[in-house]
């Protein structure tokens, strides 16, 4: 059976990476493909008709009406913005479909081994990876972010191929440290939370990007407005979505690292003594909360709170990374 | 915004010439102390001191820290000769607890507390307050609409009122002549949330200095078979609390009667521990009964209030020393370290009554002996091919002194050489014995014993920062998503029709105070008495 199931994950975590890379190119396309269009309020109608009406007060994310202010500008023909939307829908389908095979991966995975996939690099790779593509997909639903498709499959793809090919164990047991609830607590709490930090990461990098554009246009009111990046939300509004994001993955993050205080109590007799790993997760957590402050401090709020934001998350995958790989200490037992 | 501004502001309320206080010569003592504490505990300074502690908090990650990894600080040292005296005078070595380090946090903390004080009265005050009134120029808020009605001003207002009840936000109504205006304000929790969230982080650092304070952390290697009594010479490591005082361990006892290790024999992982377990036999305090435990990782013994912690184990090989009289100067197991995962491990033998001179031992125990590239290692931590490699010295111990069972004090001991004159290896498998020299004694390799590692603590009072930190995260979910927001309603009579206008200000970013202004209006728009939720979308 553990064969059987190792097997089964092996191909699907293939599959899944394959898919997303064709998700990828579909969003490539679809950005191409809107290099000539105008900046145009498309996007807003992609609201689903599943967010209830009560929701609608708090999750009109869209492009308001955006008048095309730019000069030069001509109607766009509906069948030129209808070719690159379509590939936009084509991308959204395929990474629907890439995170189905990767739940199928990691279910498999975690079978073949009889306990969570959380034993190995290559098995918090494929998890927290899962974390980040579902918090895609039920983001797109709540906030219609679907203009961060391109990132965010890049994303999964550069992951989930490095996992794939470098970072790839055979099924192993869990070192005993490891038997324990907390370490479900801990890790699904990380994980979801990590998931969310990399969605607000990426939105942060379409803000910065959006908001150079918008303040080049601001100089130079008469150059056109053209490409997918006028296409995208407002910058404010795109800096909503990332405050949001981090707003609920920082309160997970705190109850993450308070889990693994609570289960390194079981384990090692106390709840904290500044192995690197923790370091880590502290430096994350107040890289975080220098974040939400600076969102909230005179000349710090925009492009610099947005870079806050990116360090935090730089701190958070040099934890998995960086410490993993080269540390040492009581957690180091990510089986490298 | 609008709190982090009135903060930015603060510093210079007093002074009112901003540029010129910088320079401060001419500000009174006070003057200069007022100053210095707005600074400390405006918003800046928090985010900047945020930073540092983030930045302060990275080289304790790469540098070893003697209160993690003591003997990874060893080593370290021996290869950094030239920088250690640097880094052990700015507190490389212990930087959690290292001046700089603890500068940081402390000012954190005023800053913490001088920001909280002035808010918590602010709160306190502004408790059970009425929504504001509405500005007097609505049209000026981002987030407004407007239109003309034949609705009368006071059922207009009524229905607002209706609505944004029903939307769980305080509501006052001010009616007039001609006129109505609906005041509506909500969100008052994300203040009391932020500020929990605040007062719960001083708590959890307080509570951890505290139990740190009363509290010990120790640690014990115990040979099954062996007792462990809880007193200070039985610990190898011995971390008090500032205000620990010794009499106040547990009087308990244990003995390791057995020791139990499984590892995984082949496949992926092969070499990994699936479990490690011991029996205990223990004793509260002198006089009780002796009751079993089984003590297991993630699984502590807990006699009162101090807890056992089974973290590692190993093995201790043992040996018997003669003396050139053929006297058996020592016998018994000796524990030896290990130093990675094969279980390669480290030790020292002592055999101080050796006569004419003491001997001493210093080398390795390979638990599955096997050449790699010539030089000996283990290729599997289970006992498999036992063999012990060690050094012999004869000389001076040198134990006048207090000195670590680890290790061998080589000042005054010569090693016993090859005839080439080079320190000899002596190599023994299980049961076999060499001879030192002729009539300098021997050394045989009997067998091995396991031992086990254990952490030994007590944090009285831990559950304060457990509490601190719940608390925190309830305040943090409090302050992050409830979003304070006010609204307004205005309706007046203007050439025999009625104008309404709908505004909303928001108190912090990140909400849509437009969009909920859109909704709003939608309700009023529509005739009659419909202004239930489902009409919210009506602006598609
Ligand atoms: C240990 C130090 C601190 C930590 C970990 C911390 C953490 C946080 C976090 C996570 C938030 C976000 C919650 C929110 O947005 O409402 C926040 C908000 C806030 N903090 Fe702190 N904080 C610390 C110290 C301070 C200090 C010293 C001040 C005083 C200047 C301060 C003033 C504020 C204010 C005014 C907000 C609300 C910001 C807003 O309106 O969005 N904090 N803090």
């Amino acid at each position: 059976m553990t064969e059987t199931f190792a097997h089964l994950s092996n191909n699907a975590m293939y599959s899944a990476t394959i898919v997303y890379a064709l998700a990828m190119l579909a969003h490539v396309a679809e950005w191409a493909l809107a290099r000539d269009l105008a900046g145009a309020p498309v996007l807003a109608q992609q609201r689903p008709a599943l967010v209830p009406a009560s929701a609608a007060e708090d999750a009109p994310f869209t492009a308001r009406a955006q008048p095309p202010t730019g000069a030069g500008e001509t109607e766009d023909s509906d069948e030129a913005i209808e070719r690159s939307d379509r590939y936009g829908r084509i991308g959204l389908s395929l990474t629907v479909l890439g995170l189905l095979i990767h739940t199928a991966g990691v279910l498999t995975r975690g079978l073949a081994a009889d306990r969570v996939p959380w034993g190995s690099m290559y098995e918090f790779a494929i998890t927290g990876s899962l974390a980040v593509s579902a918090a895609y997909v039920v983001l797109v639903r709540r906030y219609s972010i679907r203009w961060l498709g391109l990132l965010v499959t890049g994303f999964l793809v550069t992951v989930l191929g490095l996992a794939v090919i470098v970072l790839y164990r055979p099924v192993g047991p869990l070192v005993p440290a490891l038997h324990s609830y907390w370490l479900v607590i801990h890790v699904s709490a990380a994980a979801i939370a990590g998931g969310a930090f990399t969605i607000g990461a990426l939105a942060s990098v379409l803000y910065l990007l959006r908001n150079r554009l918008e303040v080049k246009a601001a100089a130079r009111p008469d150059l056109p407005r053209r490409g997918f990046l006028w296409r995208t939300p407002p910058a404010t509004t795109i800096d909503r979505v990332a405050y949001r994001v981090h707003a609920f993955a920082f309160p997970l993050w705190t109850f993450a690292v308070l889990a693994g205080a609570i289960w390194a109590e079981y384990a090692w007799g106390r709840f904290w003594g500044w192995d690197p790993k923790e370091v880590w997760a502290f430096i994350t957590w107040v890289a975080y909360a220098a974040y939400l402050h600076a969102r909230a401090t005179a000349g710090w709020q925009g492009r610099a709170a947005a870079y806050v934001a990116l360090l935090g998350f730089a701190t958070f995958i040099f934890n998995f990374v960086g410490i993993n790989m080269f540390g040492s200490g009581l957690h180091a037992y990510s089986g490298m | 915004m609008s709190r982090s501004s009135d903060t930015e502001a603060a510093p210079r309320a007093p002074a009112g010439e901003p540029e010129r206080s910088t320079t401060a010569p001419a500000l009174r003592p006070t003057e200069f102390l007022r100053w210095t504490w707005r600074q400390l505990t405006s918003m800046r300074t928090a985010l900047i001191l945020l930073f540092l502690l983030a930045v302060a908090a990275i080289p304790g990650s790469l540098i070893p820290q003697t209160r993690v990894d003591p003997s990874a600080v060893f080593a370290f040292k021996d290869r950094h000769p030239q920088l250690t005296p640097l880094f052990e005078r700015i507190g490389m070595f212990e930087v959690y607890s290292s001046v700089w380090f603890s500068a940081i946090y402390l000012l954190l903390m005023l800053s913490l507390v001088g920001c909280i004080i002035p808010r918590l009265r602010v709160y306190v005050k502004a408790f059970g307050a009425r929504p504001p009134h509405a500005p007097r120029n609505l049209a000026r808020l981002s987030a407004y609409e407007s239109w003309a009605t034949d609705e009368s001003p006071r059922q207009v207002a009524e229905r607002a009122r209706v609505l944004l009840t029903r939307q769980r936000r305080r509501v006052d109504v001010h009616d007039s002549d001609g006129s109505a205006v609906v005041s509506a304000e909500k969100g008052y929790l994300r203040e009391a949330g932020n500020l929990l969230f605040h007062l719960a982080v001083l708590v959890v650092l307080v509570g951890v200095a505290l139990t740190g304070l009363y509290g010990f952390k120790g640690k014990a290697a115990v040979i099954s078979g062996d007792g462990f009594s809880n007193t200070l010479i039985q610990y190898d490591d011995f971390t008090p609390g500032a205000r620990f005082n010794p009499s106040d361990l547990a009087p308990f006892t244990f003995t390791v009667d057995d020791f139990h290790v499984k590892w995984k024999r082949n496949g992926a992982g092969a070499g990994t521990p699936l479990t490690f377990d011991a029996d205990l036999s223990v004793t509260d305090r002198p006089g009780d009964p002796v009751h079993p435990y089984h003590l297991q990782v993630n699984h502590p013994l807990v006699v009162d209030g101090t807890s056992v912690f089974l973290i590692g184990h190993g093995y201790a090989p043992k040996v018997t020393v003669r003396d050139g009289d053929g006297k058996v100067a020592f016998s018994g197991p000796v524990i030896f370290l290990p130093q990675d995962g094969s279980f390669v491990s480290y030790g020292v033998v002592k055999a101080p009554d050796a006569a004419p001179q003491q001997l001493g031992f210093e080398g390795y125990f390979f638990p599955t002996a096997s050449l790699c590239g010539g030089a000996p290692c283990s290729t599997f931590p289970d006992a498999d091919n036992p063999v012990l490699s060690l050094i012999g010295y004869r000389g001076d111990l040198g134990l006048d002194g207090p000195q670590s069972v680890y290790v061998l004090d080589k000042d005054k001991l010569k090693p016993f050489t090859t005839p080439g004159g080079r320190p000899r290896a002596l190599l023994l498998r299980e049961g076999e014995r060499v001879s030192l020299g002729k009539g300098q004694g021997t050394i045989s390799f009997d067998g091995y014993d396991r031992f086990v590692q254990l952490s030994i603590s007590r944090q009285p009072g831990k559950i304060v920062p457990l509490v601190g930190v719940l608390a925190a995260i309830v305040g943090l979910l409090g302050s992050l998503f409830v979003r304070p927001r006010r609204t307004w309603v205005r309706a007046i009579t203007v050439d025999g029709r009625t104008v309404v206008e709908v505004a909303a200000l928001d108190r912090v970013t990140g909400g849509d105070p437009a969009a909920h202004v859109d909704v709003v209006a939608a309700a009023l728009r529509t005739q009659g008495h419909d202004t239930s939720e489902d009409r919210k979308d009506g602006r598609q």
